[in-house]
């Protein structure tokens, strides 16, 4: 258990734990969400579609936070106009729109900085978490959680059945963009820990194992954390002891807690509906 | 003097330039059950959206026991048309029932146990109470529709909207909810029902309204379900009409 030594050794190693810990929980909350509202990909738009904001924050000497959540809601605001202004389906308003942005970010990072910034921000080096980098993720962390907390009959009612929510006189498209403003701070705060690339995964993967194990959204909230947290804690153990990307290990811990699931989750798993499916066939015979 | 439940003055909608509701003005008073009826591609479900602001509106005005929609949203239920709800979406029947009760809940705050017993005594009414627990998915359509209702039930609202009811329901879960929509009336409620299904339209309401996307009639069933009216919503689909006997 050379890993818990180290931990208990280096800060670095601390302080890259308790972030890509957190960063588990705020995807896995913001990913709930996202994925019962049908928003994966833009889920995965917004977060490449930060970079520009980040690049643009580096340029100013600004903090990137700031940058980054300015260039995730506009980017969700003009993929919106696009689709409700014109026959172009969601989809592909949500294709042109991210991809502009990141090809932006892109030149825009290129012509500051050098490279190894631009592939720290794309795949995450969650061992060189600063301290302030760690505040600011705890910061997002306490607001997101403080925001679905408060907001949850809100946030329920929008995703399951909005134009209910709207008879009643909820803003469904504040919320909207509500649920949006959360979703590139949690992006925001995976920066670091699995970089804008591989964001989209911390936020659909958990919360999809989630979603097949329960069919109440508190628990699935809870245990899309808790498999976020499990992902990271993996994931990092992984990234330390063979000097991998953490991004990558993070997410391939997710992924491979995501295929157990899938396979084997009591209710909604591929194995018992295989067994009920060859139950009914055997009771017709 | 008391106001009309529903009032609209010329309403008037379109999608991009096409139109889809044509200058509709119509009085209906409380405790009517009415139905809106007409052909695919009426503009039934339209008209419903955009007497409750739901979707924009080119011009006309609509109020609600005498005020603007804005200011009565908290008095009106609306169920949705079945096939726009994602039936996997994880929630229990009795939590789905529930979010009836959000509507008068300030915000910031949670359903308490008295809420909690005010959704399962709107279960019990559309005999759906031994559910409660169950995903909804895992009903039958019929079922989904009473428990749609009972979230209806749960706002305790004076006006009622509901977008193709009947559509893939089962007779008893039929029976059921027209039951409730007829008490519901006899309580001085209101009830305003899409539906495509001429056949039963008689026996069901007590007014119709019969729409293409402009107002072919309004009235009592006794005055709107006349051949030649019906007849002029529904155009080339007549013979089909007669087969069935109207």
């Amino acid at each position: 258990m050379a890993f818990i030594e180290a931990v208990m050794q280096y800060g670095f190693l601390q302080k890259a734990l308790l972030t890509s810990i957190m960063v588990g929980v705020i995807c896995g909350v913001v990913g709930c969400f996202i994925i019962l509202r049908g928003m994966a990909l833009m889920g995965d738009a917004i977060s490449h579609a930060v970079l520009p904001g980040v690049a643009i924050s580096y340029m100013f000497g600004i903090n990137f936070f700031f940058g980054a959540v300015f260039s995730g809601v506009i980017t969700a605001i003009a993929i919106g106009f696009v689709t409700q202004n014109s026959r172009i389906k969601h989809d592909t308003s949500i294709g042109i729109m991210f991809t502009a942005a990141f090809a932006a970010g892109i030149i825009i990072i290129t012509m500051l900085k050098s490279s190894t910034d631009l592939y720290h921000i794309l795949f995450g080096n969650v061992l060189a978490v600063r301290a302030s980098d760690m505040w600011i993720t705890l910061g997002i962390g306490v607001v997101i959680l403080a925001a679905v907390y408060l907001f949850y009959k809100e946030l329920l009612v929008t995703s399951f059945d909005e134009t209910m929510g709207a008879a009643y006189g909820l803003p469904v498209r504040l919320i909207h963009y509500f649920l949006m403003t959360l979703l590139t701070m949690g992006t925001v705060a995976s920066l670091q820990t699995v970089g804008i690339v591989l964001v989209v995964a911390m936020l659909i993967t958990p919360a999809a194992a989630a979603y097949l194990l329960t069919d109440r959204l508190w628990v699935m909230i809870f245990l899309a954390s808790g498999i976020g947290i499990l992902s990271s804690v993996i994931g990092l153990y992984f990234s330390f002891t063979y000097n991998l990307a953490s991004g990558a290990t993070i997410v391939m811990a997710a992924t491979a807690i995501f295929i157990l699931t899938f396979l084997f989750s009591p209710k909604h798993g591929w194995l018992w509906r295989m067994l009920k499916v060859r139950k009914k066939k055997a009771s017709l015979v | 003097m008391a106001h009309a439940a529903l009032s609209i003055k010329n309403l008037h909608v379109s999608y991009y330039g096409n139109e889809a509701v044509k200058e509709v003005s119509l009085t209906v008073n409380s405790g009517n059950l009415v139905g809106i009826i007409g052909p695919n591609g009426a503009g039934k479900s339209t008209f419903l959206k955009a007497m409750l602001n739901l979707i924009p509106r080119d011009k006309g005005e609509i109020r609600i026991l005498g005020k603007t929609v804005k200011e009565v949203r908290k008095k009106i239920a609306y169920v949705p048309q079945r096939n726009d709800i994602d039936w996997d979406f994880p929630i229990t029947v009795l939590d789905a029932v529930l979010i009836g009760t959000y509507p008068n809940l300030k915000l910031f705050k949670r359903p308490k146990k008295k809420d909690k017993e005010w959704a399962m005594e709107c279960l019990r009414r559309v005999g759906m109470e031994e559910f409660s627990k169950r995903q909804i998915g895992e009903l039958s359509g019929g079922q989904q529709q009473r428990v749609f209702l009972a979230r209806a039930l749960a706002q305790k609202a004076e006006l009622f909207f509901l977008d193709e009811p009947f559509v893939g329901v089962d007779v008893t879960s039929e029976e059921t909810i027209v039951r409730i929509l007829k008490e519901l009336c006899s309580q001085g409620k209101t009830v305003i029902v899409v539906h495509h299904d001429l056949s039963k339209a008689n026996d069901y309401f007590n007014q119709l309204i019969l729409l293409n996307k402009e107002l072919i009639g309004f009235g009592s069933v006794q005055e709107v379900f006349q051949t030649e009216i019906i007849e002029k919503a529904y155009q080339g689909q007549f013979a089909f009409m007669k087969e069935i006997g109207v």
